[in-house]
């Protein structure tokens, strides 16, 4: 049994990176206190504790700092071993680092510049979204969740950032990226996540996110426009 | 374990393809290494790794697992009564070590990579100003991590040793090709004194290219 255990959560209640810790920290049963950082205006704690990247969602166990979203799932996973989050097997265990890996690399900026461009180009940009968006189609495919019969690292991952992000940033533009008939597992998987506690209590309140993500999309047009 | 269970496909020049093979090396897994032609990417790629198309791939048992970083650490969970330690036991550390082999890539070598290509005073300035921000938070991490002993890992080489390792023949070149020391003992002691190190470990030995070899295939793909 673990003796008290101090865990802190720095982090931005709108960032599919935090949710995600989130996630992990309630499927583990882990308490811990939360710091909302205001990314305008960030913290003397989070430059100190990530003078690197100055970015959340931050970890801090016992005055140790943890970064990066999905090393801190791994973290977490190590550290409180009840309910696992990453597989097993050190083949599925790679293929979910990957795909994760690819999640936050190639689909998001992909998903992210279906937003940003301009009439002419926006059906190139949705149709590579969603040729990439298909190796999770794949993945998913005959399965409850990419976890298996429970949600794991890649559901917390692609749940994050998909789902309760993406699609809400994409239905502000009237994008139907994913639909059910080109998407069928992939769909399924979403209802199938909207059922668990866990995943409900951590995700951005829908109403107050979609306006936050209507003001972001504002300000990051501009900004992209400008660089143009 | 017949060495035709394992394969890799890679080339000698490439530093991320280098990751996996000392990896391979320090487990002692024999391999067969399946070189891909410079400029065209083979059959097998492309099956293997259809998302990213790139080296290096290990195939084991048919089974591709790609990514560099991912492999190494595929490779320390499979054999892992094998030979020494890749990861670091401690979670504390291994999420350092994966933090700042993640840095590596997506700030450090971007910026290294850069040099080579890049054009005025101006940029090139730029460029050296990125380069030593980096090596000064990676002597700092080495410090932090390696508590005294000569490797980021301890004792042995490992995974942020090959993740930061990797590219010192390319340093080389590019330090020869800009007249411009990087890696400066001055700036970066310990830095300096774990390269010398790694680079004569006997897992990394075989498969470090040599200098003189990789500044000719450097001519050739930059001009």
């Amino acid at each position: 049994m673990e003796k008290e255990e101090e865990v802190r959560l720095l982090g931005f209640w709108a960032s599919p990176f935090t949710c995600r810790v989130m996630m992990a920290l309630k499927l583990k049963g882990v308490p811990y206190e939360y710091l909302e950082e205001d990314l305008m205006n960030k913290s003397p704690l989070l430059l100190e504790l990530n003078p690197v990247h100055k970015k959340v969602p931050v970890l801090v166990h016992n005055g140790k700092p943890i970064l990066e979203s999905n090393l801190i799932l791994e973290y977490i996973d190590q550290t409180w071993t009840n309910n696992p989050i990453l597989p097993q097997d050190p083949y599925d265990k790679a293929m979910a680092r990957f795909l994760a890996k690819f999640v936050d690399e190639q689909v998001a900026p992909a998903g992210f510049r279906s937003l940003v461009k301009a009439e002419k180009g926006v059906e190139v940009a949705i149709e590579e979204a969603r040729e990439l968006i298909m190796f999770l189609e794949k993945e998913v495919t005959g399965k409850d969740f990419f976890g298996g019969k429970t949600i794991g690292f890649l559901d917390m991952v692609v749940g994050s950032m998909i789902p309760f992000c993406g699609v809400r940033a994409w239905e502000n533009m009237g994008i139907d990226m994913i639909p059910e008939e080109k998407f069928p597992a992939l769909n399924k998987w979403i209802k199938k996540l909207n059922e668990v506690e866990i995943v409900r209590e951590c995700v951005p309140p829908r109403e107050e996110h979609v306006k936050h993500l209507k003001r972001n999309e504002e300000r990051v047009k501009s900004a992209f426009k400008r660089q143009i | 374990m017949a060495s035709s269970d394992v394969k890799l496909i890679g080339a000698w020049a490439s530093p991320f393809v280098m990751r996996p093979r000392i990896a391979l090396n320090l487990k002692s897994v024999p391999y067969e290494f399946l070189q891909e032609t410079f400029g065209s990417k083979s059959e097998l790629l492309l099956k293997s790794n259809p998302v990213h198309k790139k080296i290096p791939v290990l195939l084991h048992a048919d089974k591709p697992v790609c990514e560099s970083n991912i492999i190494v650490e595929y490779i320390d969970d499979t054999w892992s009564s094998s030979g020494p330690s890749i990861l670091p036991s401690d979670p504390y550390d291994r999420a350092m070590a994966r933090f700042w082999a993640a840095y590596i890539d997506e700030k450090w070598f971007v910026a290294l990579r850069s040099f080579l290509k890049a054009g005025g005073e101006e940029e090139k300035k730029a460029v050296i100003a990125q380069l030593e921000e980096g090596n000064a938070f990676l002597e700092k991490a080495f410090i932090d991590c390696s508590k005294g002993k000569p490797f980021f890992n301890g004792d042995n080489i490992g995974y942020l040793d090959i993740a930061l390792g990797c590219f010192l023949a390319w340093l080389r070149v590019t330090e020869l090709a800009v007249s411009h020391k990087i890696l400066d003992e001055a700036k970066t002691p310990s830095l300096s004194k774990w390269a010398e190190n790694f680079c004569n470990d006997p897992a990394v030995k075989p498969v470090m290219p040599e200098t003189a070899k990789l500044a000719e295939f450097a001519k050739k793909i930059f001009s």
